[in-house]
C-alpha cells in the first residue's frame, strides 16, 4: 500500500475523509450526551409550579359485583378502541379484574380464606406520582404531564422498547404486539364505537385517566359508566387529590384506603376503600 | 477509435434508456393534473391560510399534538386571529373527515404514504 | 489496510459464504416479524423481554471482556498479550455490534430509534447505555485500527490513541455496570433489584469474554499461521478461572439470601427456576444443565494440566460459555419476569422466527470477527515474513 505523502499545506482526500467521518460521529454521539448532562442539570434549578393531581376512589365492596367491573371495563374499551385479542400473552388492557391476592400480595396470608384471596378487584394505571415507567422511559414517550398528573404515553413517539413495561410494578401497561385494528370491537354499522385513534403495532399503551374527556370537562369513560349499572353508584370516584374539597379527598380522609405496593415508593394514585 | 460505430451505438441506447423519464412523459402523458380535492362546504378557510397549510401541515400537526399531551393546552390562536381547539381528530377531521377525498388525493399525486392512517380512524358513523 | 480482506484462502470464502446464508434466513424471518408485528416471537404481555435482550446482555459482557487484555498489556506493559490486544479489541467491536441488532431487532417502532438520540432523556438507563455502547464502539474501532495500522508501518501509534487506550480501561467496565443498572434499578422486579448484579455481570463477563477470546485464538493457531502464544492463551486460562470462580461465589451469595432469608419475593424465581412454580418448569432442565457446567468447568480449571491441554482446555472454554450464556440470558432475563408484578406465572419459550433472527444477527457479528481477523492474520504474516 503506497504512502500518501502529504504537500505542504494539502491534507490527502483520504485524511480529510477519515476526520470528516470522525467529526460526524463524534457529533452524533456527542451532542445528546451533552444535552443530556445540560437537561439534567437544568432540571435541579427549575421550580415545579404544582398542578393538579387527579386520582381515582375505587370502592372495592362495590366493585366485586361483576355487572359493575363489566361496566367499567366495556366502556373503557369502547372508549378508546382497544382491541379484543384472543391470544391471552398478546393481549391489551387498560383496565381488568384481578384477584385480590395478585393485586395486593402483602395482605394476604396463609389462613385467608379463598373467597377474600380470589376475590376480584378491578385494577388500572396508578399515574404514580413517581412513576418507575416514566424513570426508564428513554425517549420521553411517556411522562407525568405536570399540569394534571397523568401519566401520558405519545404513541408517535414509542419506539416499542418495553422498557418501561419491565418497570412497571403494576402490570398496568399493554404492548401491541400484532396490529390491533383487527381485534377493534364495531358496532352494528361496522363502525367503531369511538374517534380514538386505535394504535399501531409495536408500541405501548395504558390507561391515561380519559385525558381527552378530562379535557371536554367530563369525566373518565369507566368513572361514567359505572353509576348507570346497578349498585354502582360510587363504586369508582374520580378527583383532584390536592383539593381538600374534592370528593376523592373527602372520601380519603372519611374512609380507610389502601394502595397497592406502598412499599415501592411509587405513590399510586389509585386508591381502594377495603 | 477502432469500435467508434459500436461505442456511438451503445451510447445513444444508453441515453435513450437514461432519459426514459422525460422523453415518455413528453410523448405520452401531456400536462399533469393538479390533484383534486374536495374541499369542505361548512367552513370558508382552513386553520391557516391554504398555501401556508399545503407546505406546514406536518409541522402543524406536531405542534398541536405536543402542546395537547404534553404541556396539557387546548387552544391555538392563528395568524388571523382566531382561536381553534388544537385537536386532529375534532378540529382537522371535523372539517376535512374523508380522506379518500381530501387528504389522498394529494398524498396519491406527491407519491407519499405517511402512516397517519395506521392508527387515526376517520369520523365514525355520522 | 482494509483490502487485506480480500485475501483469503477457499476456507475463508466458504466461512464468509456460510455467515452470507444464515444472514439471508434470518433476513426473510426479521421481514416477517417487520409485518405481523412482534407477536411471532414467543413473548407475551408478562414475559415482554426475551431472545434477543437475553444475547444482548451476555455479548454486552463479551465486549467488556476486552478490558482483561488491554490492562495488562497497555497499564502494566505484560508484553505476552502483545498479539492478544487486537483479538481482544476486534471481539469486542464485533460484540457491540451484535449487542446493537439485537436491540433494533427487538424494538416494536425501530424506523424510530432515532428519537433515543432526538430525545436525550439523563434519567432512562436505557438512553445511557445507547451513549456508551455507541461510544464503546467507536474507542475499540479507533484503537484498533489506528494500533493495528501502525504496527503494520513498524512505527509507534499516533500519540492521541495512548489517552483512548486508557480511556477504553474504565469504558469498558462501564457498559456492563450500566446494562446491569438497567436491571437492578427496578422496584418491579425484585430478582434484578440486588447491588450484586452489577459485581455478578462483570465476573461472568470476565469468564466468557476471554474463553471465547481462547477459543478464538486456538482455532487462529490452528487454521492460519497466526499463534498469540502460549503464555498469553494460559494466561487467559487463568483469567478465566479466577472470573468463574468469583462468578460461582457471587451466585452462592445470591442462592444464600434468598434461601436462609426464605422470603417469598425473593425465593420465587430461584425456585421456578430450578424446581418449578405453579406446576410451570421449563427452565429448571436448563438451570440444573448450567449448574452442573459452572461446577464442573470451574473445578477442571483450576487443575494446571487441564489448562495446558488445547483440547481440553477448549471443551472447558465452550463449557464456560454455554454456562454463562445460560445462567445470564435464561436465568436472568427470563427469569425476571416469572413470576409476573402480580405474581403470575407465564412461560416463554422463543419461536423459529425469533431463532432464525438470531442466529441471523450472531452470523453478522461472526462475519464481521471474520473479516477482521482474516485482516489482522493477512498483515502480521507480511510482518512476520519481512
Amino acid at each position: 500500500m503506497s504512502n500518501h505523502k502529504e504537500s505542504d499545506g494539502n491534507t490527502s482526500r483520504r485524511r480529510f475523509l477519515k476526520e470528516a467521518g470522525a467529526a460526524v460521529v463524534g457529533l452524533s454521539w456527542g451532542l445528546p450526551v451533552l444535552s443530556a448532562g445540560c437537561r439534567a442539570a437544568a432540571q435541579e434549578s427549575s421550580a415545579k409550579v404544582p398542578g393538579k393531581q387527579w386520582a381515582m376512589v375505587v370502592d372495592m365492596e362495590k366493585c366485586r359485583r361483576e355487572g359493575v367491573r363489566q361496566a367499567a371495563i366495556e366502556a373503557c374499551d369502547r372508549a378508546h378502541n382497544i382491541p379484543h385479542i384472543p391470544d391471552s400473552d398478546d393481549e391489551v388492557k387498560w383496565v381488568w379484574t384481578t384477584e385480590f391476592q395478585h393485586a395486593f400480595p402483602e395482605d394476604v396470608h396463609e389462613r385467608t380464606p379463598a373467597a377474600q384471596r380470589e376475590a376480584p378487584v378491578l385494577v388500572m394505571c396508578n399515574h404514580c406520582t413517581d412513576p418507575a415507567c416514566v424513570k426508564v422511559c428513554p425517549t420521553k414517550a411517556t411522562w407525568k404531564r405536570e399540569s394534571d398528573g397523568i401519566v401520558m404515553i405519545d404513541m408517535h413517539r414509542c419506539i416499542g422498547c418495553r422498557y418501561c413495561m419491565a418497570a412497571c410494578p403494576y402490570g398496568a401497561r399493554s404492548f401491541n404486539w400484532r396490529d390491533p385494528r383487527p381485534y377493534v370491537e364495531t358496532d352494528a354499522n361496522g363502525d367503531y364505537y369511538s374517534d380514538y385513534p386505535t394504535r399501531a403495532r409495536g408500541v405501548v399503551e395504558k390507561c391515561d385517566f380519559c385525558a381527552e374527556r378530562l379535557r371536554d370537562g367530563q369525566l373518565p369513560a369507566c368513572v361514567e359508566a359505572v353509576a348507570k349499572v346497578a349498585g354502582g353508584a360510587g363504586a369508582l370516584t374520580f378527583g383532584d387529590v390536592t383539593d381538600a374539597d374534592s370528593a376523592v379527598s373527602r372520601l380519603l380522609r372519611e374512609r380507610e384506603t389502601i394502595v397497592r405496593r406502598p412499599e415501592l415508593g411509587t405513590g399510586p394514585n389509585v386508591y381502594y376503600i377495603v | 477509435m477502432r469500435d467508434r460505430k459500436w461505442i456511438i451505438a451503445g451510447l445513444a441506447v444508453f441515453c435513450v434508456v437514461v432519459l426514459f423519464p422525460v422523453w415518455y412523459g413528453f410523448t405520452t402523458r401531456g400536462e399533469a393534473a393538479p390533484p383534486d380535492v374536495v374541499l369542505p362546504t361548512n367552513e370558508k378557510s382552513c386553520v391557516e391560510p391554504t398555501e401556508w397549510m399545503i407546505a406546514n401541515h406536518p409541522t402543524l400537526l406536531n405542534e398541536w399534538r405536543n402542546a395537547v399531551i404534553r404541556d396539557g393546552r387546548t387552544e391555538y390562536v392563528s395568524s388571523t386571529g382566531v382561536t381553534y381547539t388544537m385537536s386532529f381528530t375534532g378540529t382537522c377531521l371535523g372539517c376535512h373527515p374523508t380522506r379518500a377525498t381530501f387528504c389522498q388525493r394529494c398524498h396519491d399525486y406527491a407519491d407519499v404514504q405517511p402512516t397517519c392512517w395506521d392508527c387515526h380512524v376517520e369520523p365514525q358513523g355520522k | 489496510m482494509l483490502e487485506a480482506a480480500f485475501h483469503g484462502g477457499r476456507r475463508y470464502w466458504l466461512l464468509l459464504a456460510g455467515w452470507a446464508v444464515l444472514i439471508g434466513i434470518g433476513a426473510v424471518a426479521y421481514s416477517r416479524q417487520l409485518t405481523l408485528g412482534l407477536t411471532v416471537t414467543g413473548m407475551s404481555r408478562d414475559v415482554s423481554w426475551g431472545l434477543y435482550i437475553a444475547q444482548f446482555t451476555f455479548l454486552v459482557g463479551v465486549a467488556a471482556s476486552a478490558v482483561m487484555v488491554v490492562l495488562p498489556y497497555y497499564l502494566h506493559n505484560y508484553k505476552a498479550f502483545g498479539k492478544t490486544v487486537i483479538l481482544g479489541e476486534f471481539l469486542a467491536v464485533s460484540a457491540v455490534l451484535m449487542c446493537m441488532m439485537f436491540i433494533f431487532v427487538d424494538m416494536g417502532q425501530p424506523m424510530r430509534i432515532l428519537n433515543v438520540f432526538l430525545h436525550p432523556t439523563p434519567n432512562s438507563v436505557m438512553f445511557w447505555d445507547s451513549m456508551v455502547l455507541f461510544g464503546y464502539l467507536i474507542l475499540n474501532l479507533v484503537i484498533g485500527t489506528v494500533t493495528f495500522d501502525a504496527e503494520r508501518k513498524g512505527a509507534p501509534p499516533a500519540r492521541w490513541v495512548r489517552p483512548l487506550i486508557y480511556l477504553s480501561i474504565p469504558w469498558a467496565v462501564s457498559i456492563h455496570t450500566v446494562t446491569a443498572f438497567l436491571y437492578a434499578g427496578l422496584v418491579a422486579r425484585p430478582f434484578w433489584m440486588t447491588a450484586i448484579l452489577a459485581p455478578r455481570f462483570l465476573a461472568s463477563a470476565f469468564s466468557s469474554g476471554p474463553a471465547l477470546l481462547i477459543l478464538l485464538a486456538l482455532i487462529l493457531r490452528r487454521t492460519t499461521r497466526f499463534d498469540v502464544g502460549e503464555q498469553a492463551i494460559q494466561k487467559l486460562a487463568v483469567i478465566v478461572t479466577y472470573a468463574m470462580a468469583i462468578n460461582l461465589f457471587f451466585v452462592v451469595v445470591e442462592l444464600f439470601t434468598g434461601l436462609y432469608g426464605n422470603m417469598p419475593e425473593h425465593l420465587d424465581t430461584f425456585r421456578y427456576l430450578y424446581a418449578g412454580l405453579d406446576g410451570h418448569a421449563a427452565l429448571v432442565p436448563w438451570m440444573w444443565t448450567n449448574a452442573i457446567l459452572t461446577l464442573t468447568c470451574v473445578t477442571l480449571l483450576m487443575i494446571p494440566r487441564v489448562r495446558a491441554r488445547d483440547g481440553l482446555l477448549a471443551a472447558v472454554a465452550v463449557g464456560v460459555i454455554g454456562a454463562v450464556w445460560i445462567e445470564k440470558g435464561m436465568g436472568l432475563v427470563v427469569g425476571g419476569f416469572i413470576p409476573s408484578t402480580l405474581g403470575q406465572v407465564t412461560e416463554y419459550t422463543p419461536t423459529a422466527t425469533e431463532v432464525a433472527i438470531t442466529v441471523a444477527v450472531y452470523a453478522v457479528g461472526f462475519m464481521v470477527l471474520t473479516v477482521l481477523c482474516r485482516i489482522v492474520v493477512n498483515v502480521r504474516e507480511q510482518l512476520e515474513a519481512a
